[in-house]
């Protein structure tokens, strides 16, 4: 009986040295945001999903190709590149458009679920600091997110390409004006441009404003987040006739005067334009007055969420 | 070693006061029962100790300052809230793979180990699984870390008696050690009575008893005494009576058992009976100081 009681806490000892006590803060983080996929699985489901339903619509219309191209050669090249390339934009934005909604009902969930099912008391019983775990959910906006709308949008886009090559081929007929007004990796260029500086950064502080509304609210997250805004909006319109607010919320969700210069458009010659356009970029305010406010609202809710429980 | 060390702590949610100052102790290896009754401030004490509150006063657990450290203390400490707190979304795997990632002192091999012994399905998500089979994954979990203190707040609320049972059977014999320590609050107090090394009385945001088990059986006696001698009986100061069927138990506080084993049947008090006696001499303190 005692050589048993003795044996146990020494072997206790043993694999407590063994063990190594720290786990490196990138696990941590790949540990924490692999726990958001599981969660949250429309993150990629929702843009692959539309992938697929916009790829069967356009398998379909692909039975018009060989009459639309014979009917814009006709045209000049601005028009044909209107009526060639114009589906491919439409993939871009559909997809983009659809991760952009998710990554706003992902940030007013992300830190008001785990609440609201008691399950934050599970993960504060884990060593993982509530900056890492905000950091990982704010991550999901800010890097998972556009990196999937590209890695989709880039697999789309060439697998249309490719269906189209096809189909012209099939009926005999040159493919050499389809790649010529369809400039793959001069869209994907623009397109992860676009992604990097509009939808991680210029949209930093809508996200961070959802999170932080979310490790906030006790309900209603989503009128939270929205109304405070269109109130601080309306007072200023009543007191001083002016919408100084308005704008500059519209202009930060339209992309602001950055999105404006943005080289979508296929076609358009990039090299010089997007260094320009990039510069301009870097160079506004609204980029930095913006991140620092992404950062102020990501330091509130780590901070929050220190002192929250299930409600 | 100390484990837990807190002096003056003191915790206040507007004008109510849930924890008065409170000095509290514990040990390496022992098994404490905290017993309050509703609203008394057990988990305010458990929470401020998990750092997952905010308190006033020194608190110290493992070396650390709970609210300050909580994630480096999560290292040494494993919690159990209360049953119902594994995310409902997760699969069972996910727990483990999740755990083994983030977990130094996590043993994947432990845990797999201790579910092959039930019936919970490793694809089933929580929300598929019962109220006791989740119990069951939650303490798999907790028992495959590697932890220097576990702290369980009512661990075992709303299960049936079978797996309340199997619970305490399994911490006991799979997981406890004396180089660990465990701070348990239940209301079920006759299910921990034979588990627990040291025992802890809370109301009112106050620790109104304080002993350890050994102590409790040399000091408390109960006896059951016929209707005859109640009055002698009476006069050796009993601190509780109360009535049987044709007779009265009377609990004495440091009495020679020989001495009293001429009144009747003489025993060492059940926690409940004993918990009973002093929180009703707490509240006729607190009336008798209100008049």
């Amino acid at each position: 009986m005692n050589t048993q009681s003795n044996a146990i806490p020494e072997s206790t000892l043993r694999s407590r040295v063994n063990t190594p006590a720290i786990i490196s803060a990138s696990q941590l983080m790949y540990w924490s945001v692999q726990r958001e996929l599981w969660e949250n699985r429309s993150i990629y489901i929702a843009p692959l999903a539309v992938a697929a339903l916009f790829l069967f619509g356009f398998t379909i219309s692909m039975i018009h190709l060989p009459g639309k191209m014979g009917a814009a050669l006709a045209l000049g090249p601005l028009h044909q590149h209107e009526v060639i390339a114009q589906p491919y934009d439409f993939a871009a934005l559909l997809i983009m458009a659809t991760t952009f909604i998710v990554g706003i009902f992902y940030c007013l969930e992300a830190l008001h679920g785990e609440r609201r099912d008691r399950s934050i008391l599970f993960w504060k019983s884990l060593p993982v600091s509530d900056l890492t775990t905000v950091l990982s959910k704010a991550s999901i906006p800010l890097v998972v997110l556009p990196l999937l709308t590209f890695a989709i949008t880039v697999a789309t886009q060439a697998i249309m390409l490719l269906l189209g090559t096809a189909v012209l081929l099939g009926s005999g007929l040159s493919v050499e004006t389809l790649w010529t007004q369809v400039p793959l990796f001069t869209m994907w260029l623009g397109l992860f441009y676009h992604l990097v500086t509009v939808h991680a950064l210029y949209y930093a502080p809508i996200f961070g404003w959802l999170l932080l509304v979310s490790s906030w609210a006790r309900r209603a997250a989503f009128l939270w987040a929205g109304l405070p805004l269109l109130a601080i909006a309306f007072v200023e319109k009543i007191a001083f006739n002016t919408s100084h607010v308005f704008a500059m919320l519209e202009s930060r969700i339209s992309g602001g005067p950055e999105a404006a210069a943005f080289p979508m458009p296929a076609g358009v010659p990039m090299d010089s334009m997007t260094h320009l356009a990039l510069l301009g970029f870097l160079a506004s305010p609204g980029l930095w007055i913006g991140l620092a406010m992404a950062a102020a609202f990501l330091a509130a809710a780590v901070r929050l969420r220190r002192y929250q429980g299930p409600i | 070693m100390t484990v837990i060390e807190a002096r003056g702590l003191h915790k206040a949610f507007g004008a109510t006061i849930a924890v008065d100052s409170v000095n509290l102790r514990v040990e390496e290896g022992r098994i404490l029962g905290l017993i309050g009754p509703n609203g008394a401030g057990k988990t305010t004490v458990l929470n401020a100790i998990l750092g997952l509150s905010p308190y006033q006063g020194e608190l110290n657990v493992l070396g650390r300052n709970p609210w300050a450290e909580r994630d480096q203390l999560m290292r040494d400490v494993s919690f159990i809230a209360d049953v119902a707190v594994l995310p409902r979304w997760i699969r069972v795997s996910q727990t483990l793979d999740y755990l083994a990632g983030v977990h130094p002192r996590f043993d994947r091999a432990k845990a797999e180990g201790f579910l092959a012994k039930t019936t919970i399905n490793r694809g089933s998500r929580v929300r598929e699984l019962s109220k006791g089979m989740v119990t069951q994954l939650h303490l798999a979990l907790v028992m495959s870390i590697d932890a220097r203190l576990l702290v369980l707040d009512e661990p075992t609320l709303g299960l049936d008696i079978l797996y309340r049972k199997q619970f305490y059977d399994s911490l006991l014999n799979d997981y406890f050690d004396r180089s660990r320590t465990i701070v348990v609050t239940t209301h079920q107090v006759e299910e921990i009575e034979h588990v627990l090394t040291d025992l802890m009385f809370i109301n009112r945001g106050r620790i109104v008893f304080d002993c350890s088990m050994e102590e409790l059986e040399s000091r408390y006696v109960e006896v059951t005494v016929h209707p005859e001698r109640v009055a002698a009986a009476r006069t050796l100061k009993p601190m509780h009576e109360r009535q049987g069927i044709g007779h009265n138990i009377l609990l004495f506080d440091h009495l020679d058992r020989q001495q009293l084993a001429g009144l009747g049947e003489v025993r060492t008090p059940r926690i409940a009976d004993l918990f009973v006696a002093v929180m009703g001499n707490y509240a006729g303190q607190a009336q008798g100081a209100a008049r």
